[in-house]
């Protein structure tokens, strides 16, 4: 009887001590409340919001060469929409580099529309106050692929070599606190403040985390992209400025989708 | 705004997302200087003219505000009809369907 206790309360006390990330055990408040919001919401997302207006800046005429978007090739051909992100980063050969969604974006803003690359890239995010083109083309466009499953190829050397690119940045250590993603995402359980972190070395926390962008941030009460999600993780590292749309940050979107291959899209969604 | 309406039992429900700044006026933007207060004040939601819901809002409405409510007395096909008003005399109307 005696002993029996004592295995108890041991395994009792292995089992608090060895809790494994904050979800498995109880949720935070944080998460749960944010699980309130998107249950309140039901099928509502202000993605939508974004969504609508990306259709229309994507068949309105602008630029210099007074052109819409829709010749665009994102991946699928010319002007075709539905399902083009789950094939993306990609190597196009008319710019002749590996591209992820948005930087297909700035190229066909530059080459249809007559955009100079500095106007095309200006102001990606939107903020308070502040309606932004890109954002919102890509909630749209985005939405064309919900549903359907990440199918990135990565089979051209180049798409391949982005691919591994990518992958030496994630795990390259840099920067004041000689951080690197991994540092964050690189293993179980790990957790910032109130956020729990997804290892994304681990391929059910990489697909769920690259299905569910971009998103919505209730926070911020913006639709936030990829690249802005990889030039705020480089800010918190306090790395260097991660350039829009560069290749670093295509190389990285590249690792990550990827890695993600398989998962069925679920963005833009809704995030704290 | 993007509405839907939809029965649940016997009651309509309604889901109404609305793009708004909804300033509170508190805010300072990166010069110091106040950023004036821009929110969405009145709303009122009818169906075939009778008044279902009215709400007078202030500025603890957060930004792009999603407003969820029930009614009775309503069925599939009714036009739900939604319309807010903001201090700067702004005005948005759009309006829905009833789902079965």
């Amino acid at each position: 009887m005696d002993r029996n206790r004592k295995v108890a309360a041991a395994l009792l006390l292995a089992g608090a001590l060895g809790a494994g990330s904050i979800a498995a055990q109880e949720k935070s408040s944080a998460l749960q409340e944010i699980e309130k919001y998107r249950a309140a919401l039901g099928d509502d997302n202000p993605a939508e919001l974004w969504e609508a207006r990306g259709e229309g800046i994507w068949k309105e005429k602008r630029g210099p060469k007074n052109a819409s978007l829709e010749k665009c090739d994102l991946g699928l051909g010319p002007g075709v929409v539905k399902g083009a992100y789950t094939v993306l980063p990609k190597y196009f050969e008319d710019s002749g580099k590996v591209e992820d969604l948005e930087s297909r974006l700035v190229t066909c803003m530059e080459n249809l529309q007559g955009l100079a690359p500095a106007e095309a890239k200006k102001d990606p995010f939107g903020g308070p106050g502040k309606k932004v083109p890109m954002d919102a083309l890509v909630a749209y466009i985005v939405s064309q692929s919900r549903g359907m499953k990440m199918n990135v190829a990565a089979t051209n050397p180049k798409e391949i070599e982005a691919y591994e690119l990518g992958r030496r940045i994630f795990f390259y250590h840099g920067g004041p606190h000689d951080f690197a993603c991994e540092t964050c995402h690189g293993a179980d359980g790990k957790r910032i403040r109130l956020q729990d972190l997804p290892n994304l070395t681990k391929t059910s926390d990489v697909q769920h985390t690259y299905s569910t962008w971009p998103a919505y941030r209730v926070s911020e009460g913006e639709v936030r992209t990829m690249q802005w999600r990889l030039k705020d993780c480089f800010r918190q590292q306090r790395f260097p400025e991660l350039e829009y749309v560069s290749p670093a940050s295509v190389a990285l979107t590249m690792f990550l989708a990827k890695s993600a291959n398989g998962v069925v899209l679920n963005a833009p969604a809704v995030k704290r | 705004m993007k509405i839907r309406a939809a029965m649940v039992g016997d009651k309509v429900e309604v889901k109404v997302l609305m793009a708004h700044e909804m300033e509170t006026g508190q805010r300072k933007d990166s010069k110091g200087a106040v950023i004036p207060a821009w929110f969405i004040q009145n709303v009122t939601a009818t169906v075939n003219g009778r008044t279902v819901l009215s709400a007078e809002w202030g500025p603890a409405v957060a930004k792009n505000p999603f407003l969820s409510f029930r009614f009775s007395g309503g069925k599939p096909g009714d036009k739900v009809v939604i319309t807010w008003t903001d201090n700067h005399g702004d005005k948005r109307t759009d309006e829905a369907i009833v789902a079965g």
